[in-house]
């Protein structure tokens, strides 16, 4: 296990440079140039040698081997430039918004499993029932049902039935931990209904295919409370491919919350995103798409470590 | 090593009449969208203390589905179960609560399946997996359970058990895993073990080693064994009685010489003079079963054999057959009104088509049409061994083997899974491209380049009729290919009536060729491959297991069709199967293998008459033959231990880690093949010192 353990997080670091290699050649295909852009934003006319006087500052003349070395030296060190648009620099960009999306990401992954563990162990167990029928109605809901919509109506019902909008904007979870709990709950639970129905729905069929397995029919044969049946022999089968699916989605998150960051005015990553795109600031676009990626990777090594932990074939896997 | 079976020739039963299991009316029918299956048809039987009750009959006629009812373990969604009563040991277990049930399952009643890699929980420690009955029923604490387990697993033979205990199934080889699934049901000693086809998906030495075990621990302990099987000669080997199942209903029972040598029901006849025998002589063609079960969803009035019944009359169809007592012995009884004709006439019954010519001969003067010289065939393998470092090698599925095959003769080429049988087959066709030696076909040599100019003369039958034929085209879209990429047949009209042939050659009707794979039956889909085959006029077919995915019954059809189509056209086989009896049967000449070698080869009454090679004998010993009264004075000598990994064989001789014979300097040198007798060779260095 361990060995399994040392060699998978080995792995992750050839990983984490060929995605470093792949942004940084991606990005420089991207057209547009944000010295014109940043410099004519205020509706100035700016001659040609003052835009090259600025790129020349910024570095941006310099050929293209030279940024990438000085970019990769750059990484180990936690240094992904300056912003080209606000020139701070990049790294401290993204740390000022990041806990806000992880902290989001993370507590609509708590929720999503609460919820979808209980509703889909009992819509596989109740298969065919009333309950099941109501149950994958609500998952199916849930994965048609935009989650930035769904923050839509949570904040109208918020006004309807209470009078008051939900708190909107944040506080640190440092400095106040129940407000800040207060506030993002809303946002997680818009996020957070999709994602437990994808996981219940995953869940589900993988209990249902379990339980059709021949071991399932020894363990009763053996005489096994049902109850251990499920839990001891089923569910930890029943997990593997389940915990596939919160890893993805839970990095997808990551990334993915533009929309619903704006609904409830939240300023995290999606926004800085979107900022970065519509501004042309390369190496602030850059240093969001490495961090994104990186969360990938690491996710996907921690569900990797899951399923040597619960699947002994893995583990033991020479 | 040589387990002596004289004690079970005692006249006296060794069970006692007291009875444990009392079955009376069983009946389980599923709810399917078109309408209601009745899978078990009030059947009504007996186990007493002790005995070893064989249940038989071919798939689909509801065997397992009855054993599994007994436990209650079918769902209760879309089964229902209903009998008089089911009684064990008083206790009606057909109407008592699910708890209580519960409650007698792996305690008293245990149950061990067929498959024994998916049996197991994969992501659950073997120790975990044994321990667990004996934690629920007996209330044993972690430690005496443990220690239990360590008792049991020694028990059924698994080398040092405490170490393998915190193990996972994984770890385990197919034999391994279902002595563990023994020690599970025996932890808590229980008064019946039901085995659903328990040695199905084994070898025929680890079969053999199987059931001594649980026929040796069932009688020491006078525990009662239900086994359902297909098998007849482990049935004539094992079973103290016997209940032939056919269309959900027990068609006859009794004693398992009852059964073997008075057969009074016409199918139980048919089924038994199907099988082929190793201990008989070569010849004659096998008794065949005709048509195909009914459909027990709409099961006709009357006889449910009815239509197949080589001696039914009109009155047949009438009348629903019940189980009377035959004119035989007490316990005989047999659901025929016809019995005392069938009783009286035996095998006589099937005489219209067992009584054709017999096998064709060989004319050896000529040249060989295949000739294989020295092939080896390597596989390279890598695999991790630490941290940076990993292995590199390879292993040799064949290694150094040769043989002929003349014009119009059968080679069987026999062994257990492993030993590369497969791998020469694929070799020849050059599936995959051999590593060594030459294989000289219709005096080509063969290569990657040639094989193109003899692939029309040198067709394939695969094992698999389920998934060899493509499911979305029709069969003759199937038939039709060959013609049309080896433009055998440039008109359409032509190819469709050189279609029909075929299909009228292998035994089918021309209208068939409008189906699809899955409208058929697994035999009719083997016919199918057979016509496919044939649609070349080959000169060679190597078939690869043919036969061993279909029934006895109908396993003796497409044997029947290629021994008449060898006859017709002059066909050569190479027949690759690990079913010995079967192999006998149909080849003129036999290869064994092990482990890539060549261990002896000869002709096919000549090797099974007088084996040279340990192995051969081992082999022939471990196979058993459906006749009781062979078996019950027979002296076998059962093969011990597995096949070693073939990526690091045994020096020396590869089969000196297993053979009873083996001598220090077995070891040493690797034995050439020997000439033992006219066209009998074997490679064993005992038989060069004697």
């Amino acid at each position: 296990m361990l060995q399994y353990a040392l060699r998978r997080i080995l792995l992750v670091i050839p990983t984490l440079i060929a995605v470093a290699i792949l942004v940084f050649l991606v990005l420089r295909v991207v057209p547009g140039d944000i010295v014109e852009i940043k410099m004519t934003a205020e509706g100035g006319i700016v001659s040609q040698e003052e835009i090259e006087r600025e790129r020349e500052r910024l570095g941006l003349n310099e050929p293209l081997y030279k940024q990438f070395i000085s970019y990769m030296v750059g990484l180990p060190q936690g240094d992904l430039g300056i912003s080209l648009w606000t020139e701070r620099p990049v790294a401290q960009e993204i740390g000022s918004r990041i806990a806000l999306s992880f902290e989001l990401a993370i507590l609509s992954t708590i929720l999503a499993v609460l919820i979808a563990f209980p509703l889909g162990t009992i819509s596989a167990l109740y298969r065919g029932t009333g309950l099941d029928y109501v149950i994958r109605l609500l998952t199916i809901g849930g994965i048609a049902v935009p989650s930035f919509w769904l923050g839509m109506l949570l904040i109208m019902g918020s006004i309807s039935v209470f009078g008051k909008l939900p708190p909107l904007g944040t506080v640190s979870l440092f400095e106040d931990p129940l407000t800040n709990l207060y506030q993002l709950i809303w946002p997680a639970l818009s996020v957070g209904y999709r994602y437990s129905s994808v996981v219940a729905r995953m869940l589900r069929s993988s209990i249902l295919e379990v339980l059709s397995e021949d071991y399932i029919r020894t363990a009763r044969a053996k005489g096994v409370l049902e109850r251990l049946v499920i839990v001891k022999h089923g569910m930890r089968n029943a997990l593997l491919p389940t915990v596939t699916v919160i890893g993805l989605e839970f990095a997808f998150l990551l990334g993915g919350l533009v929309v619903t960051e704006s609904v409830f005015n939240l300023n995290g990553i999606g926004k800085l995103f979107v900022d970065s795109v519509v501004r042309n600031d390369l190496n602030l676009l850059q240093g969001l798409v490495l961090t994104v990626a990186t969360c990938f990777v690491f996710v996907n090594l921690i569900v990797d470590l899951l399923y040597a932990a619960l699947d002994p074939r893995i583990r033991y896997q020479k | 090593m040589a387990v002596n079976k004289q004690n079970s020739k005692k006249t006296e039963p060794l069970f006692s009449d007291d009875i444990l299991l009392d079955v009376k009316n069983l009946r389980v029918e599923f709810r399917m969208k078109n309408g209601i299956v009745r899978a078990v048809d009030d059947i009504s039987y007996q186990v007493r203390r002790g005995e070893f009750l064989a249940v038989v009959g071919e798939s689909g006629c509801g065997k397992s589905v009855s054993a599994l009812s007994l436990m209650r373990l079918l769902s209760e969604r879309v089964a229902t179960i209903t009998a008089d009563h089911v009684l064990f040991d008083g206790i009606d277990i057909s109407r008592i609560p699910m708890s209580e049930m519960r409650r007698l399952r792996g305690r008293r009643i245990s149950m061990i399946f067929q498959e024994p890699m998916t049996s197991l929980n994969p992501v659950l420690t073997i120790g975990d997996q044994i321990k667990e009955p004996l934690i629920t029923h007996l209330s044993m604490t972690e430690e005496q359970a443990e220690e239990r387990a360590i008792e049991l697993m020694a028990m059924v033979g698994i080398p040092e058990p405490k170490n393998r205990l915190p193990q996972y199934p994984h770890q385990f080889s197919g034999g391994m895993r279902q002595r563990v699934m023994i020690a599970i049901g025996l932890a808590c000693e229980p008064d019946l073990i039901i085995a659903d086809e328990p040695t199905t998906a084994l070898d025929v030495t680890i079969q053999a080693q199987i059931l001594e075990l649980l026929k040796d621990i069932s009688q020491r302990l006078g525990i009662a064994v239900i086994m359902i099987t297909h098998n007849l000669g482990v049935v004539a080997a094992y079973a103290d009685n016997v209940n032939v199942m056919y269309a959900a209903q027990i068609i006859e029972k009794g004693t398992a010489s009852d059964i073997f040598a008075k057969p009074a029901h016409p199918y139980s006849i048919g089924l038994l003079r199907s099988v082929p025998r190793m201990d008989k002589p070569r010849g004659g063609r096998l008794a065949t079963i005709d048509g195909l079960p009914p459909n027990l969803m709409n099961p006709p009035t009357g006889c449910r054999f009815y239509a197949r019944c080589p001696m039914a009359q009109d009155s047949c169809s009438q009348a629903e057959q019940v189980l009377e007592k035959t004119k035989g012995s007490a316990r005989h009884e047999t659901a025929c009104a016809l019995s005392e004709k069938a009783l009286k006439n035996g095998a006589l019954i099937y005489e219209r088509n067992v009584s054709v010519q017999g096998s064709s001969t060989v004319d050896k003067s000529g040249e060989p049409l295949l000739s294989v010289t020295s092939l080896k065939q390597e596989f390279a393998v890598s695999f991790r061994t630490g941290w940076f470092s990993s292995y590199n090698g390879s292993v040799k599925a064949v290694d150094d083997v040769s043989f002929d095959i003349y014009p119009g003769e059968t080679v069987g080429l026999v062994g257990e899974s492993g030993c590369g049988k497969t791998s020469v087959g694929r070799a020849i066709l050059h599936l995959n491209d051999p590593t060594g030696g030459e294989i000289m076909f219709d005096n080509i040599s063969l290569n990657k380049n040639s094989i193109a100019l003899v692939r029309q003369d040198m067709q394939v039958i695969f094992q698999d009729p389920f998934s060899s034929l493509n499911p979305r085209m029709t069969i003759g879209e199937i038939l039709e290919e060959p013609l049309k990429v080896h433009n055998i047949e440039s008109d359409a009209e032509k190819r469709s009536q050189r279609i029909s042939e075929l299909l009228v050659k292998v035994g089918l009707y021309p209208y068939m060729s409008n189906r699809y794979p899955h409208e058929l039956s697994g035999g009719q889909r083997q016919r199918v491959g057979i016509a496919r085959a044939l649609s070349m006029e080959p000169k060679l077919i190597i078939c690869d297991e043919p036969v061993s995915a279909l029934d006895v019954s109908v396993q003796a059809q497409i044997i029947n069709l290629l021994e008449d189509l060898q006859r017709d056209l002059g066909i050569a086989y190479l027949f690759i199967a690990h079913d010995l009896a079967v192999v006998k049967h149909i080849s003129h000449k036999v290869v064994v293998m092990y482990l890539g070698q060549i261990m002896e080869v000869g002709e096919g009454e000549e090797l099974y008459g007088d084996p040279k090679h340990p192995y051969t004998q081992a082999l022939l010993d471990a196979a058993p033959i459906p006749d009781p009264e062979i078996e019950r004075k027979r002296e076998r000598s059962i093969l011990k231990g597995e096949l070693p990994s073939p990526i690091n064989p045994p020096s020396g001789c590869v089969f000196s880690t297993r053979c009873p014979k083996a001598v220090a300097s077995c070891s040493n040198t690797r034995p050439e093949l020997l000439r033992v007798g006219t066209d009998h060779l074997a490679s064993c260095i005992l038989l060069d010192a004697g």
